[in-house]
C-alpha cells in the first residue's frame, strides 16, 4: 500500500505517535511536564523511524464501527481462552485421557496477511486446536479432537465466529 | 485485609492452578503437537492471570502497577501463540509424525503439506 495519500500516511502518523505516548505514560506513570515532554519527543523519533512499516502492512483503517469490533474481538477471544483452559484441564484430569488428534485444512475467506495471522493467532488459544501452517488461504490445523475432516465443516466448527468478526474489522 | 488483596489472591490462585494443570498435561500427553496444545493454553491464560493479580493486589498502594500489567498482557496474549505455532511448524517441517489414536484418515491434510514441502525441496 505504497501509493496512500498523504492525508491518510499523516493520520497513521499522528495515531501511531499516540498509541506509543500512551504506553510511554503507562510505564512511567507521572504527569510531570519533563517527563511528558521527553516522551513526546522520544515517541514522535519512533513514529518518524517506523513510518514506513507500519503503512505497508495493510493495517484496518481505525473508524467507530471497527473499534467496537475490536473490542467485540477481543471479549469472544477472552471467553474463548477461559473455555480452551477448562477443556484442556478437563482433558488432563480425565484418567482415559479423551483425545482423538489429527490434521485437518480449511481455506478461509479473509483476504490480507494480517487479518490472516490474527485469525491464526484466535485459533492456535480456542479450544483444541493449534495452526501449524497457513499456505496462502489455506490453514493447517491440529486438533485435539476431531469430529470432521470435511473442509466446510472445519471451517464452521473452528474459524466461523472469529472470521464474522474480523471481516468487518478489516 | 482489603478487598483487594483478596481478589487479587483469588486472581493468583486460579493463575498457578492452570500453570500447575498445564505442566501436568505436558508431562501426560502423547507426542509433541499435544503437548504444545496443553502447554499454550494453559500458560497464556495462567500467566496473564497470575500478572494480572499482581496488578490488583498492589491497586491501592501503587495504583500504576495495574497500568504496567496491562502491558505484558498484550505482549503474553501477541507472543505466546506465535512462539507455539512457530514451534509447531518446525516441528512438521522436520518430519515428526503426529500421534493418531484410532484411524489414519485424520492424516491426510499432514500428508498433503509434506508433499507441497518435498516438492519445494526438490525444485
Amino acid at each position: 500500500m505504497e501509493n496512500l495519500s498523504f492525508s491518510k500516511k499523516a493520520a497513521r502518523f499522528v495515531l501511531h505517535w499516540i498509541l506509543l505516548m500512551v504506553v510511554w505514560i503507562a510505564f512511567t506513570s507521572s504527569f510531570a511536564t519533563q517527563e511528558l515532554l521527553v516522551g513526546a519527543g522520544v515517541t514522535a523519533l519512533i513514529s518518524i523511524l517506523t513510518i514506513s512499516v507500519f503503512t505497508c502492512c495493510e493495517l484496518p483503517v481505525l473508524c467507530p464501527k471497527s473499534i467496537f469490533y475490536m473490542f467485540v474481538f477481543l471479549f469472544t477471544f477472552l471467553f474463548e481462552l477461559v473455555k480452551s483452559n477448562i477443556d484442556v484441564a478437563r482433558r488432563v484430569l480425565t484418567p482415559s485421557l479423551p483425545i482423538n488428534p489429527g490434521v485437518v485444512k480449511f481455506k478461509t475467506n479473509l483476504k490480507t496477511n494480517f487479518s490472516r495471522m490474527v485469525l491464526a493467532n484466535a485459533i492456535t488459544l480456542t479450544p483444541g486446536t493449534l495452526s501449524l501452517d497457513v499456505i496462502d488461504d489455506t490453514f493447517y490445523i491440529h486438533w485435539i479432537d476431531v469430529k470432521t475432516t470435511d473442509p466446510e465443516e472445519v471451517h464452521k466448527e473452528i474459524a466461523e465466529k472469529f472470521e464474522n468478526i474480523l471481516l468487518k474489522i478489516f | 485485609m482489603s478487598i483487594f488483596e483478596i481478589i487479587g489472591g483469588f486472581f493468583i490462585l486460579l493463575g498457578s492452578i492452570f500453570l500447575f494443570l498445564g505442566g501436568l498435561g505436558i508431562f501426560r500427553m502423547p507426542d509433541i503437537y499435544n503437548r504444545l496444545q496443553a502447554g499454550t493454553k494453559a500458560t497464556t491464560l495462567g500467566a496473564m492471570s497470575v500478572i494480572f493479580g499482581v496488578g490488583i493486589l498492589q491497586l491501592e498502594d501503587n495504583w500504576t502497577w495495574i497500568l504496567k500489567a496491562m502491558i505484558i498482557l498484550i505482549f503474553i496474549a501477541y507472543s505466546n501463540p506465535i512462539s507455539s505455532h512457530a514451534l509447531a511448524r518446525a516441528m512438521y517441517k522436520s518430519k515428526r509424525y503426529p500421534y493418531i489414536k484410532s484411524t489414519d484418515d485424520n492424516m491426510d491434510a499432514y500428508r498433503e503439506i509434506n508433499d507441497n514441502q518435498s516438492k519445494e525441496e526438490k525444485s
